[in-house]
């Protein structure tokens, strides 16, 4: 048997030890055992011309991963005994970890199951591997992630009943209408929108800002949870990359099917990272960088690369993209308004920017800031100071894609509210955008059936028949501790009390 | 004497998330319970799988089993993804070492050629069999309904695709790192009559829709014959014929075997008590399948470790099945 052939390099002894475990099955048809490859139109031809995004055993991860599952945890353990919650900037700063535990930890579950279904049904074993890999990396987020802010829990309110939260409340259903989505459709649209225009194209406007954050703000638990999923994150990008440069090489007919994926994934994207804006323009005490900076950063410039890279297999940049080169300096101003006239109905709680802070929104955003959003919230904080802190007791109307109240402006004219709608089979739908009535129009059957919390409330599938008690009774949220204004609340004044300073009185909290 | 150090102290105002306080109490939780529990979505999905209309995104449907609460089922081994890779990375370092040490000394190569011969034809052709059991846990951690269910299959979906590598490793030690002996005993998987039992029988698993019969079939029947048969015993014909080595190249498989078993038996156990009609059903496919993998196995049997051999592992399972209160009522 040791013959005179030669030794096998580094890729080929990966091949064996991966792909080639697989074979061709005669007793049962290769439709039959992956059944789901085929309804969405794209076509392999051949399966072998994966290029596997990394070469990691399973030997090898398990060593890698335990030795930073040890440290991470470690620092967890020294994170609880020494009390770290008293040493970040402000205790404002952990409703940016509300918004984290309940918005986005769900998602990454969401994100386990859609991989490792995909890690099953995709025909070739090299791409089943790489998938299941991260299947698994995704279950390690979720999890750390819980354990990271299992302390905090222990010390702040809002953060007690995620996953409950995450199935019901009315912002929730952004984030979880949007894996669900993904994870609905086929595996091939589920790649292309969780593996490269979330992980590939939009990851450093997710996480990163969550964990630099994070380390601006004394967070050390979060913070080394972010490290720590750092290299996890690298090969989730290449992985993102391998799958949309490999399904464009396999036919060219795959090329509109992907380029409609990538419109509409974007637009869905995008929308979404409004929640992350408003996090890093107005939650952090301590801030990184604005939103709009970030966008720039991350992808106009990085995003402009490599959709110029892609461009030689006939993709253009998403559809609206252009359209986000204005928005991003309102979104977050937008987005923050409509959360601090919500806070009877959150599990976090917001606040008027203080005059410093308007000023470094003012330096952030000159073209913006003061012309439009500056005088609002003036207003608001006065009329807060008065004791009379605006509560907005409607509810708003939801865009039937995004789920996102219609809160957004017209391109090109920032006093004018953006709406659109669409009858189908004798139903007007409602949009905030182009960009979500589109991806309507493709898909009427599937985004008909979505869950939209309102219309929920409205139609009595919410348990009570008035604001608070959903809130209450439904979401879980405890009145007057989980939700409101954060000047006065439990959380400011236990953090005053660690500060030897004395509580602030609770604000008077309706409207 | 003790010392003692002063330290900022904070009392905290709740012992732990509300999902588990709801089923433990206002009490500190494990890590276990924290990110194992209710962490799943139950309710309100927004769209209906394009692959599968019929059926919720997360649905306890997709087998006929009925739980009043798939959270019922837990993990003996309490593994969550932090103690279950430092378990593995544990385990990995030993078989590291082992192999290691058969390399250094040419144990494999030094084997005569007719035993050689013999772990390619019926030990590293099951390498084939991991990559399906790899594939069909991954398929039930995405079908199946609670965490505790859902993480302990991607455990072992990962596991089988390790084991599918160590077996892998065995064959490139035979042939010199050049893949003849892979290619050889993936000849054997393909054509071989003695492997085509087998073969089949993992081929029609990969269409079975059930999850609860997918994971009693893989990880219950047939892993509770084929392990004890080709891994202890034949490893005791091949210790008997002098090759003993090989034993530490298959050390890996026999402790995960002896440690997986636990969840596998602690999630039967638990599904077939909730109910009669559970326990019927779960009878069946036991039943049904038991016979298609003792047929599937008895050739193999016959080339390695014998007849007799088999029977007694068939003898050992049913003893396992009693204990987990199945085919004693």
């Amino acid at each position: 048997m040791t013959d005179n052939k030669k030794k096998l390099g580094l890729k080929d002894k990966y091949r064996y030890l991966t792909r080639d475990l697989d074979w061709e099955p005669s007793y049962q048809k290769k439709e039959d055992i992956f059944p789901h490859e085929r309804f969405e139109g794209i076509k392999i031809t051949d399966w072998d011309k994966w290029e596997d995004p990394f070469r990691l055993t399973m030997d090898a991860y398990w060593k890698y991963q335990a030795e930073k599952e040890k440290k991470l945890y470690a620092i967890l353990d020294a994170f609880a005994q020494n009390n770290g919650q008293q040493s970040i900037s402000d205790a404002r700063y952990v409703n940016a970890l509300k918004l984290f535990l309940t918005g986005i930890s769900p998602c990454e579950y969401q994100a386990f199951q859609g991989f490792a279904r995909v890690g099953r049904h995709f025909g070739g074993a090299g791409a089943r591997v790489a998938c299941q890999m991260q299947a698994i990396d995704e279950l390690r987020h979720v999890q750390t992630q819980v354990h990271a802010m299992s302390h905090y829990n222990k010390h702040f309110n809002g953060l007690h009943d995620f996953t409950h939260m995450h199935d019901r409340v009315w912002f929730l259903s952004v984030p979880k209408s949007f894996f669900d989505d993904a994870r609905s459709a086929g595996p091939f649209e589920f790649l292309t929108a969780i593996s490269f225009s979330f992980e590939y194209v939009l990851t450093n406007l997710l996480f990163v800002p969550f964990m630099s954050g994070a380390a601006y703000n004394g967070d050390m638990a979060t913070v080394t949870f972010g490290f720590s999923a750092q290299s996890d994150e690298a090969r989730h990008m290449t992985l993102g990359l391998e799958v949309i440069k490999f399904m464009l090489e396999q036919h060219e007919d795959n090329v509109p099917i992907i380029q409609g994926w990538i419109d509409k994934w974007f637009w869905r994207g995008n929308r979404l990272l409004c929640l992350v804006g408003m996090m890093m323009d107005y939650m952090l005490p301590n801030k990184v960088m604005s939103w709009a900076e970030a966008w720039e950063v991350y992808f106009e410039q990085a995003g402009g690369a490599l959709f110029k890279d892609l461009e030689r297999y006939g993709i253009r940049p998403p559809k609206y993209v252009e359209q986000c080169m204005e928005a991003k300096q309102h979104v977050s101003h937008q987005a923050w308004a409509t959360f601090y006239q919500y806070s009877q109905a959150t599990n976090f709680h917001t606040w008027m920017p203080s005059e410093e802070e308007m000023d470094w929104l003012s330096a952030k955003y000159p073209n913006t800031f003061d012309q439009y959003y500056r005088a609002r919230f003036t207003f608001w904080r006065e009329q807060q100071e008065k004791g009379q802190r605006f509560y907005n007791n409607t509810l708003p109307q939801l865009c039937q894609v995004c789920q996102i109240p219609a809160i957004f402006t017209e391109p090109g004219d920032p006093t004018k509210l953006s709406h659109r709608s669409h009858v189908h089979e004798g139903e007007r739908y409602h949009f905030c955008s182009d960009g979500c009535r589109d991806i309507f129009k493709n898909q009427p059957e599937k985004y008909v059936q979505a869950w939209l919390p309102v219309h929920q409330i409205y139609q009595g599938n919410c348990g009570g028949a008035d604001v608070e008690s959903v809130v209450r009774d439904y979401y879980n949220i405890e009145l007057g501790v989980d939700n409101f204004e954060y000047l006065g609340s439990p959380d400011h004044q236990r953090w005053q009390l660690w500060k030897g300073e004395k509580p602030l009185a609770p604000l008077k909290q309706a409207s | 004497m003790s010392i003692e150090i002063k330290t900022n102290t904070a009392e905290p105002i709740r012992q732990t998330f509300s999902h588990t306080r709801r089923r433990f109490g206002d009490k500190p939780a494990t890590r276990y319970q924290e990110a194992s529990y209710d962490i799943e979505a139950k309710i309100n999905f927004h769209y209906r799988p394009q692959w599968q209309p019929d059926k919720a995104l997360n649905d306890p449907t997709r087998t006929c089993l009925q739980m009043r609460d798939w959270y019922a089922v837990s993990d003996p081994r309490q593994y969550y993804y932090g103690t279950y890779v430092q378990a593995r990375a544990r385990m990995q370092e030993t078989a590291e070492h082992d192999y290691a040490f058969c390399e250094k000394r040419d144990l494999l190569t030094r084997l005569p050629e007719a035993q050689r011969q013999r772990l390619v034809e019926l030990l590293v052709p099951l390498r084939h069999a991991e990559l399906a059991a790899n594939m069909s846990n991954s398929g039930i951690s995405a079908d199946c309904w609670a965490t505790t269910i859902t993480q302990a299959h991607i455990y072992h979906a990962m596991d089988r695709l390790g084991i599918a590598q160590y077996l892998s490793r065995i064959g490139l030690m035979l042939d010199g790192s050049t893949g003849t002996a892979l290619d050889a005993a993936k000849r054997q998987w393909l054509d071989a009559a003695e492997w085509q039992p087998l073969r089949r029988l993992v081929e029609d698993s990969l269409v079975v829709k059930d999850w609860f019969e997918l994971s009693l079939l893989q990880n219950l029947v047939l892993d509770g014959l084929l392990y004890p048969l080709l891994y202890q015993k034949f490893d005791e014909t091949l210790s008997a014929e002098g090759a003993g080595d090989v034993g530490m190249l298959t050390e890996f498989m026999r402790t995960w075997f002896a440690e997986s078993s636990r969840w596998v038996d602690a999630m039967v156990k638990t599904v077939a008590a909730e109910s009669p009609e559970n326990r019927a059903q779960i009878e069946a496919w036991i039943e049904h399948w038991r016979g298609r993998v003792v047929e599937a196995l008895a050739p193999l049997a016959e080339k390695g470790p014998g007849q007799d051999a088999l029977t007694a592992v068939q003898q050992e399972f049913a003893t396992r099945l009693a204990k987990l209160g199945l085919f004693n009522q």
